[in-house]
């Protein structure tokens, strides 16, 4: 082999890799729900039908829409993915408006503070995610730590309603996902060069003028990225609703998690993911050429 | 008239300069000296613990910089990489709120002056480093400052846009007529540009004169150093008449005789400085000449219309010498000829040690 070949085929087994790997635990369990979806739910292992089956007249495809249909006569699908869609835009939105001053705090911070505000950020991360959330459930239920001193304090008389509502899902969305948020938007802001800033001064943009001219388009990179990591898995989540949710809240994943381990309906359950998946190619796309137009 | 008496933090001593409407005036220093927190201070960036900043009149010392009649060309350019040119040169006339068709006419104008109407609509990143630089000069000038601060505006640049853009800046600022205030630590930069010079050393100013003045007259031995080269002796006074000095320079076993017009105490340390160019090389020595020395030529380097060699003293001092390579009787030389060197007595300067 020429060393250029030699070069070239080096070149192509690093790549090939990430890709090996993405195709056989990603594109092959996705195969695998997608063919599930396709099935009837059935008694026995596995609970649902074969895609290939052999009769008298030999082997046939039996491939059905009918849990797709399903989906779409039911409301209460239709109700959860919107729900989801709605409990997560919010929770977007407030982890960027929370985040986005709190990185570009830690970017502005001098050189030595820097390193410890990020690792506080990522402290949490330390803790198991799902000990977290059960804290705030001591936090906020009715003789929950905030009651109980709102009461002792004499603030309010009878408990507030503060958990098992969109309130608390909120809050659980929030604290969770906020530091995806931080992360990325702190990479954007910190490579920035500030001097752009002393620039747009120099010709007499006011503070507000010049970050709404200058750090906010070119933190739009940041700011993509971010929302992307917050909201993609937020849409399906299902361990905070779960937890801090009521019947009020409704998510998608929950819904899906009740299909799976109560129903025992694997299609239905398949179909929803499907589903959730392909409502979140739209917007994905949508933010992934906002990256690509702030990197260029 | 500017004035800008000003004292602030170390970084900044008691410096007190008045810079003319209309002039170009470069402030030359070594990194460190002060000079940018200096440009700094005058743009707003910078705070003066003490003293004022007056710009035609007006005392601009808590004034923020998006509200001075100053603007500023960064070393960096810091062009906003998201705006096309047009855009960039027309942001400082946006934020005053003109009228669209004034704040493109003008940015028409300026480009123009620049010479970059083709680029009007390319982003900063498709640009070239001279092509950014005047990118970012427009910018700054679009806006009629009072004064422009530029801040070592040819150092990203290669050595022979350099020299074409120096000319280039000298031009644009008497077309404008506005006051220019260059940052440099480029000796040659300020000296081939400015009107006048201060030479900065540790937050001071060390000298401030026309740049023949700051180059033929050094007031100290920094200024001599910094600014171009120049061969050092040290010596004693033996002998004055109030119109020449004699000193006695044991590094170079000579007598020198040397102008000078104030009286100085027989005895008195003194230091000779003389520039490379101000010493004569020739195979004889030239009776015209008041000050003659014998030497080695140890090294000869040839720089196209000069040359530059260096010549050692029988005692081991080194000097440096240039000369014009339009006088063909020395151009012939090379390392280990045996030549004489000497000087007028107007050639030196004397400074006190």
């Amino acid at each position: 082999m020429s060393p250029r070949a030699a070069s070239a085929w080096r070149r192509w087994a690093v790549l090939a890799l990430p890709y090996a790997w993405l195709a056989l635990f990603f594109l092959v369990p996705f195969a695998i729900v997608f063919k599930i979806s396709l099935a009837e739910q059935a008694i026995g292992i596995p609970p649902y039908t074969p895609l290939l089956a052999l009769d008298q007249s030999g082997w046939h495809i039996q491939a059905t829409a009918s849990n797709y249909a399903f989906l779409l006569s039911d409301s209460l699908y239709a109700k959860a993915y919107l729900n989801a869609l709605k409990f997560t835009a919010i929770a977007t939105a407030i982890c960027l408006l929370i985040g986005y001053p709190m990185a570009y705090a830690i970017a502005r911070a001098p050189d030595a503070w820097r390193t410890r505000l990020l690792l506080l950020v990522i402290l949490p991360f330390w803790t198991s995610f799902l000990i977290r959330v059960y804290a705030w459930i001591g936090l906020l239920k009715g003789n929950g730590f905030i009651n109980n001193a709102l009461l002792e304090l004499g603030l309010i008389h009878e408990p507030l309603a503060l958990i098992n509502n969109a309130f608390s899902v909120q809050i659980g969305l929030v604290y969770s996902y906020l530091p995806y948020m931080i992360l990325p938007l702190y990479a954007s802001l910190e490579k920035l060069d500030w001097t752009l800033l002393e620039a747009a001064s120099d010709l007499g943009a006011r503070p507000l003028r010049a970050f709404l001219s200058v750090t906010l388009p070119l933190s739009l990179p940041g700011i993509a990225a971010g929302a992307l990591l917050v909201f993609i898995p937020m849409v399906g989540e299902f361990v905070i609703p779960d937890l801090l949710g009521g019947p009020g809240t409704l998510m998608i994943g929950k819904v899906l998690w009740d299909e799976f381990f109560t129903n025992h309906d694997w299609p239905v359950a398949a179909s929803v993911a499907v589903a959730l998946l392909a409502l979140l190619i739209w917007p994905m796309g949508k933010i992934r050429h906002l990256l690509v137009k702030g990197a260029a | 008239m500017k004035r800008f008496p000003g004292s602030a933090q170390a970084a900044v001593g008691g410096v007190s300069l008045t810079i003319a409407e209309g002039e170009f005036f470069a402030l030359l220093g070594p990194s460190g000296c002060g000079k940018t927190t200096l440009l700094r201070m005058l743009a707003g960036f910078e705070t003066p613990d003490e003293g004022r900043i007056l710009i035609d009149g007006a005392d601009m010392t808590g004034v923020p910089p998006y509200d001075r009649p100053v603007n500023m060309m960064f070393q960096s350019y810091a062009l906003f990489p998201h705006m096309s040119v047009a855009e960039n040169v027309g942001f400082g006339l946006k934020q005053e709120k003109l009228p669209r068709s004034e704040i493109a006419a003008r940015v028409a104008a300026m480009l123009d002056l620049v010479k970059l109407t083709r680029h009007a609509g390319r982003r900063p990143a498709q640009l070239s480093g001279g092509e950014r630089q005047r990118v970012a000069l427009a910018r700054a000038l679009v806006k009629e400052p009072k004064l422009l601060l530029l801040d070592e505006p040819l150092a990203a640049l290669d050595r022979k846009l350099r020299e074409e853009t120096r000319f280039e800046l000298v031009r644009i600022q008497q077309r404008v007529g506005i006051t220019f205030l260059v940052v440099t630590h480029d000796q040659e930069e300020a000296l081939s540009m400015a009107q006048r010079v201060a030479v900065m050393n540790e937050g001071l100013i060390a000298q401030l004169g026309s740049p023949r003045e700051v180059y033929e007259h050094p007031q100290s031995r920094f200024v001599a150093e910094f600014i171009g080269g120049v061969n050092l002796f040290a010596g004693c006074v033996v002998g004055h008449d109030g119109r020449m000095l004699t000193v006695s320079c044991a590094e170079a076993e000579a007598m020198f005789a040397v102008e000078y017009a104030e009286r100085l105490a027989t005895g008195a340390e003194v230091t000779l400085a003389l520039r490379p160019e101000k010493l004569e090389v020739s195979p004889q020595p030239r009776p015209e000449l008041p000050n003659r020395l014998s030497g080695m030529v140890r090294a000869v380097a040839f720089r196209g219309e000069a040359s530059s060699c260096e010549v050692e003293l029988p005692g081991g001092k080194m000097l440096r010498i240039t000369f014009p390579n339009a006088a063909r009787a020395v151009s012939g030389l090379k390392a280990g000829d045996a030549v004489w060197l000497g000087f007028a007595a107007g050639a030196s300067v004397v400074l006190p040690s």
